[in-house]
């Protein structure tokens, strides 16, 4: 056993894309396994790997880690990404949660269908630019410091970067209102763990295609 | 100011309810501010209160607490309920979070359309008698203790009971095949602060009543 953490999900982004930012921004190895095909998926099921029969799985320190959140909460509490204490962690709690939200609108929008993809973009660029982009916008505004949270790099700036570049994807502009946020992004991807994890050949996942859509109708039915 | 949480809600379980459950198992007191209307909704926007223009939003210790897992970790951790370290948590979280998305499938059955509503019904079942319960019902049979982690009360133990009795409460029965989880139920329903909440008078909110669904839908959609 290679002692990295071990990271088993389809070859795409997905629900386990931000365990793969978070792993990386805290400069941590892992592996990955990419279910293929049903019968892969129907095997780890049958084998009681997954607790509830669903992934991500993400095996680390002795554990078999399902559900998204608890593992990056895992992985945040121990790579010291969640704050110096509870009223600090409140605040990352209150962040993560917000730009998950946002985050589940990008999950969900290669599945819709077509004649609903045009709606679902413009709700996506609704939240993001009055509700979600502006909170962030505000906070970096009023402290002036780097991070969003206690002065210090944290899961909330990680979870950030990843959710403006997403949508950044979808709609090129969305930054334009938000100079702070210009200002954040630009930082973020220079730090060292993150820029390594924005070169071509990281195990950074690239937006859904059709490919990818297949494989979950397939495996997920 | 008296000190005690505030909560701001709809008269009613909702997104709410889990952390009723978890001030109340803790023994903290708590106040309650009800919305009626859309219009208080768009007064609480209006001023500022919620981060992310929603509810539920928890006053507690200076904040204004939105988004309800940000809530729920704080409560959690301040009155110790979330283990005893990291690994303990992860394994709270896991439990958690399977117990949340249940509580989705149950929350939302209500306002299902007339046409959705028995599909809804079945896949509900389904899900917590074949993906859910068996996982509660093994961990208690395997570690034989009163709690599910660590052998110390938890969020995990009071998220769980909340969502047995309601669970029950739209099929009856439905722990028949589980006799560890009834006797978890009663065991955990017998703790000092929980009898006390499950008791009439109490601050838990009842099911919502079918003719007063329009009117929920109506303020938050």
């Amino acid at each position: 056993m290679s002692g990295k953490p071990r990271l088993t999900y389809l070859n795409g982004r997905g629900r386990m894309e931000p365990v793969r930012w978070l792993l990386a921004a805290a400069g941590v190895e892992f592996e990955e396994i990419f279910l293929e095909t049903r019968e892969q998926y129907e095997k780890l099921i049958k084998d009681g790997v997954l607790m509830f029969q669903q992934v991500p799985l993400v095996e680390i320190d002795g554990m078999k880690m399902v559900q998204t959140r608890a593992i990056l909460s895992y992985i945040a509490g121990k790579y010291n990404l969640y704050g110096k204490d509870l009223k600090e962690r409140a605040l990352i709690d209150m962040y993560v949660e917000g730009i998950a939200d946002l985050m589940q609108m990008i999950l969900m929008f290669p599945f819709s269908p077509p004649e609903a993809k045009e709606k679902n973009l413009d709700s996506i660029k609704e939240r993001a630019t009055n509700r979600y982009f502006p909170v962030f916008e505000k906070v970096l505004k009023q402290h002036g410091q780097d991070f969003l949270v206690g002065n210090k790099f944290s899961w909330a700036d990680v979870q950030l970067i990843e959710a403006i570049l997403a949508v950044e994807e979808k709609i090129p502009a969305v930054l334009s209102g938000f100079p702070q946020l210009q200002a954040f992004k630009v930082r973020m991807s220079n730090m060292p763990t993150i820029k390594k994890f924005l070169q071509p050949g990281s195990p950074r996942k690239p937006p859904p295609d059709e490919r990818y859509i297949e494989t979950v109708m397939k495996i997920f039915k | 100011m008296s000190g005690k949480p505030k909560l701001h809600y709809f008269n009613g379980r909702g997104r709410m309810e889990t952390i009723r459950w978890l001030l109340a198992a803790a023994g903290v007191e708590f106040e309650e501010c009800f919305l009626e209307t859309k219009d208080d909704l768009i007064k609480l926007q209006k001023d500022g209160s919620l981060m992310f223009q929603q509810l539920p939003m928890v006053e507690i210790d200076g904040m204004k607490m939105v988004q309800t897992r940000a809530i729920l970790n704080y409560v959690a951790a301040k009155y110790n309920l979330y283990g005893k370290d990291l690994k303990e948590r992860a394994l709270i979280d896991m439990y958690v979070e399977a117990l949340m998305d249940l509580n989705e499938l149950l929350m939302s059955y209500p306002f299902q359309p007339a046409d959705k509503k028995e599909q809804h019904f079945a896949n509900m079942v389904d899900k917590a008698t074949n993906r859910y319960f068996p996982v509660f019902e093994k961990v208690l049979k395997d570690h034989r203790q009163d709690f599910l982690v660590g052998n110390q009360f938890s969020r995990a133990d009071v998220h769980l009971l909340e969502i047995l009795l309601m669970a029950e409460e739209d099929k009856p029965g439905i722990l028949a095949k589980f006799p560890l989880l009834q006797s978890f139920k009663a065991r955990i329903s017998n703790i000092p602060t929980i009898k006390k909440f499950l008791q009439p008078g109490s601050q838990r909110k009842s099911p919502v009543l079918e003719e007063d669904v329009p009117k929920v839908l109506k303020i938050f959609y």
